[in-house]
């Protein structure tokens, strides 16, 4: 469903607008239609027991949403916020519900245009990350742009969670 | 925001299906009930009447037919019928298609068949029966007593609510009705008109007095106000009856309520009704139907309103300012009363949720060929709307369960020495902050046998395994169990049980079963009230703040330095000679920080099992709007939901049910260490 969807997307239209943002000097894209609103860092609570993938919750807007970091699905290091820490909160399709997501971010960049066929499949070798957590990377200016699988990430975060063994706990 | 003329309809048009469904069905059971009988042809009427007007031909169309049907009913032409009843029952369906979807050649064809049905239902009845029904017999006795005074005709005074020609209503329609049945004189009532300034134009003001001189009975007369008869004033009188039929007037007055109010002589006194009417556009105006989304906003609202009065409450206490504390209590009660109020719009009655097992049971009895009979108690008890909109699915799954699994065929229940009909209970009362809600059959049980083969075939226990009979029975609720031999139309998918415990779970609710071989099944859901907003307890563990629901607290007690030492290797206290175990929540959501010198004990519990928890601070009462938590967190059981503070940050409610498991569990581990 999703490729074919991705499919006629392409055949439509070659660009797609995304938001890039960093973390750990990573540059990474997220789709702007997903998002909806970049936060400054707000008070979290954390959730004793859940996997530190998603280890707090924040009042968005009278909602209780949980607060993802991307690093640990790419096997970063857990950092400090800092100054320019930013929290972007997107719309994913969980297990058949709407549901909204903070994502941490070291810093947000731009919203900008990608060509999707300036993008290349992830490299199967040589690379430290899980290549179905990528959706592409896309070359620009000499640095890597990584267009992050969130469907998959979350999608293998909630099945695995369900049965209690997630890799990032 | 005005709706959709279209969708007005619609939920009319469901409306009276569903008086139309619940007559038909009261009818089965009291075939020679004229007043059945007449409700049943006025709600058809008005469907027909109104589908018409909001260009439902074909929907008119068909509803005509039935009318029709239902009309030599009324008139005791044809008595009523099992199969009339049955077959004018499968064409309510074929109306709800037609209110629904788009009508299809489908659709046309499969009407045809069905009035074919009704057709021969008709003639059955008509052709079998020369003699009506007793009820039947008496309504053309009554008609017959009537002409006494219909040779002359009749004087008739009427006025249709203000409002009338914006519901569709024709005053000129209803008048050249009358006018077709004899030679007739019309004659305005100018008296309600009233001055210039004050005249909305849009408002009907007349009344009229009409004289027809005919031999048709009265009933033809009451037939051309049938579509209005509920909002109007009407009285009619034989002409030349004088006072002389004043048994007849009585009768009238039984015979047709909206004619109570109206004035004795009606020539005479067309004013001193006015209050009367008044009266009775109160009374219509009493209820208002709201779309469920609207309700759901403002419940929204409130759930954020409460969320500020918090804050502001915060805010107050710490102040020294004598008019904020004041003005911030006020707002403190009135948005409590608010809430309550919201609370009460919110319940609804759970018989609008028995009400559709009738029709389930009548056609599963037709189904399985099965004698059941269905009977409910505590309907008037009232709950959620949420709740019960969720309940709906899975009562209908345990109900026909009870039908297919649970009740034997006539044959088998007499050679068990029970009565050949089999009864499926539905009962609902209220206990405290909980709904109780039984679904009781008089069937065989649950076979013990086949439960332990199956789990046994399915890996759940060992073979020969010792398990107790309430482990057993709650095998039924694992993915994927079914005892049912033969997958038939109603269950024996294997799938439901499971489904039906999950969402029962969802909703904070529990599901119970006894069953006794032989005498029935008996299984009961504990649900909470509402869903939206509870009263919960905050307190502080480490540096979080939690929600205990107030309704499971107990009670809250100091943990002395000797227990809390003493507890080192076993946590129990000794609670007026009883030992209660508790969880130090500061260990379980492991906290990291230094415990606080004085820790408190909150004991909670469900039903009669009781746990301790250990909290660093007990902060106080709050007025908690449940959020639900993500998928994303759906694997942490400790915890039933989320709620927002005061201050903005967010709060997670402690699921009482799991943590009252889990301090038993430990109590059972360390009672069998020993």
């Amino acid at each position: 469903m999703i490729e074919q969807q991705k499919q006629t997307a392409i055949a439509l239209d070659d660009e797609m607008e995304v938001l890039t943002f960093n973390l750990n000097g990573e540059t990474f894209a997220i789709e702007a239609i997903r998002v909806q609103e970049i936060l400054d860092l707000l008070p979290e609570t954390s959730v004793p027991g859940a996997s530190r993938f998603a280890a707090t919750v924040i009042n968005f807007r009278g909602r209780v949403i949980p607060l993802a970091d991307l690093r640990l699905a790419f096997g970063m290091e857990a950092a400090e916020a800092t100054i320019d820490s930013r929290v972007v909160v997107i719309e994913l399709d969980l297990m058949g519900e709407t549901t909204l997501i903070g994502l941490r971010t070291d810093k947000v960049n731009e919203v900008t245009t990608l060509a999707h066929s300036a993008s290349e499949p992830p490299p199967s070798v040589g690379m430290r990350w899980r290549p179905d957590y990528i959706d592409g990377l896309f070359k620009r200016e000499g640095e890597f742009i990584i267009q992050p699988n969130l469907q998959a990430i979350f999608a293998l975060h909630d099945s695995q969670a369900a049965s209690g063994s997630h890799p990032l706990n | 925001m005005s709706m959709d003329p279209i969708e007005t309809f619609r939920l009319e048009a469901d409306d009276l299906l569903d008086q139309i469904e619940q007559g038909l069905l009261d009818l089965t059971h009291r075939l020679g009930d004229m007043d059945l009988v007449n409700a049943v042809f006025r709600a058809l009427h008005t469907l027909k009447g109104s589908g018409a007007m909001f260009g439902f031909d074909a929907l008119a169309a068909f509803t005509h037919h039935c009318e029709t049907a239902f009309d030599r009913v009324r008139k005791g032409e044809v008595p009523a019928t099992a199969e009339l009843v049955s077959a004018v029952l499968s064409a309510r369906d074929h109306m709800r298609a037609l209110v629904e979807d788009d009508v299809t050649q489908a659709h046309l064809e499969a009407g045809e068949v069905l009035l074919e049905t009704l057709r021969a239902a008709i003639e059955h009845a008509g052709g079998g029966a020369p003699e009506a029904t007793p009820a039947a017999a008496a309504a053309s006795a009554e008609r017959a007593a009537e002409p006494a005074s219909a040779g002359n005709g009749w004087r008739l005074w009427f006025r249709l609510p203000a409002n009338a020609m914006s519901n569709g209503t024709n005053p000129m329609a209803l008048l050249a009705e009358l006018c077709e049945l004899g030679d007739a004189s019309v004659t305005a009532d100018l008296s309600h008109v009233p001055p210039l300034e004050t005249l909305v134009p849009s408002e009907l003001h007349l009344a009229w007095h009409v004289t027809v001189k005919t031999d048709q009975p009265k009933s033809a007369i009451e037939d051309v106000f049938i579509f209005v008869m509920d909002d109007m004033e009407l009285t009619i009188e034989a002409l030349d009856g004088e006072s002389a039929s004043v048994p007849e007037e009585k009768e009238e007055a039984d015979a047709m309520p909206v004619a109570e109010a109206a004035p004795k002589s009606a020539a005479a006194a067309p004013l001193s009704d006015v209050s009367s009417g008044d009266g009775r556009q109160a009374k219509s105006a009493e209820n208002v139907r709201v779309p469920a989304e609207r309700l759901d906003e403002l419940m929204d609202r409130v759930g954020e309103l409460v969320i500020a009065q918090s804050r502001l409450s915060q805010i107050a206490a710490t102040s020294v300012e004598l008019h904020l504390r004041s003005v911030s209590e006020e707002i403190e009660r009135l948005s409590g009363e608010l809430r309550d109020t919201m609370m009460v719009l919110r319940m609804v009655p759970v018989s609008t949720l028995f009400g559709r097992f009738r029709r389930l049971v009548h056609d599963l009895a037709r189904e399985t060929g099965k004698a059941i009979e269905l009977v409910t108690d505590g309907e008037s008890t009232e709950v959620d709307k949420t709740v019960i909109e969720r309940l709906a699915d899975p009562l209908v799954h345990l109900v026909r369960n009870s039908i297919d699994h649970g009740l034997e065929l006539p044959g088998d229940r007499e050679a068990a020495g029970k009565p050949r009909t089999g009864q499926v209970k539905l009962s609902a009362r209220q206990a405290g902050g909980e709904v109780i809600i039984k679904i009781t059959d008089d069937g065989r049980g649950i076979d013990r046998e086949k439960v332990r083969a199956k789990a046994e075939a399915s890996g759940l226990i060992e073979p020969g395994q010792q398990v107790s009979e309430s482990e057993l029975l709650q095998f039924i609720f694992h993915p994927g169990f079914s005892t049912a031999q033969k997958v038939t139309n109603l269950s024996g998918r294997g799938v439901g049980m499971d489904v039906v415990k999950r969402t029962i779970e969802s909703l904070r609710g529990t599901i119970d079963m006894v069953s006794k071989p032989g005498e029935g099944s008996e299984i009961s859901l504990r649900i909470p009230l509402t869903v939206a907003i509870i009263d919960g307890l905050l307190v502080r563990v480490g540096e979080g703040r939690y929600v205990i629901p107030l309704a499971a607290v107990e009670e809250c007690i100091e943990l002395s330095l000797e227990d809390d030492l003493r507890s080192r290797g076993r946590s129990f206290i000794s609670l007026r000679d009883k030992l209660v175990p508790f969880l130090r929540l500061r260990d379980l959501f492991g906290t990291g920080t230094k415990p606080d010198p004085h820790q408190k004990i909150v004991v909670i519990s469900t039903g009669s099992e009781r746990v301790g928890l250990v909290v660093d601070q007990i902060i106080g009462d709050h007025q908690t709007v449940i959020k639900s938590m993500s998928k994303l967190h759906a694997n942490v059981a400790t915890f039933s939901g989320a709620t927002i503070l005061g201050d903005g940050t967010v709060a997670l409610i402690l699921d009482v049910a799991h943590l009252v498991a889990a301090g038993q569990q430990q109590e059972a581990q360390l009672r069998a260490a020993g």
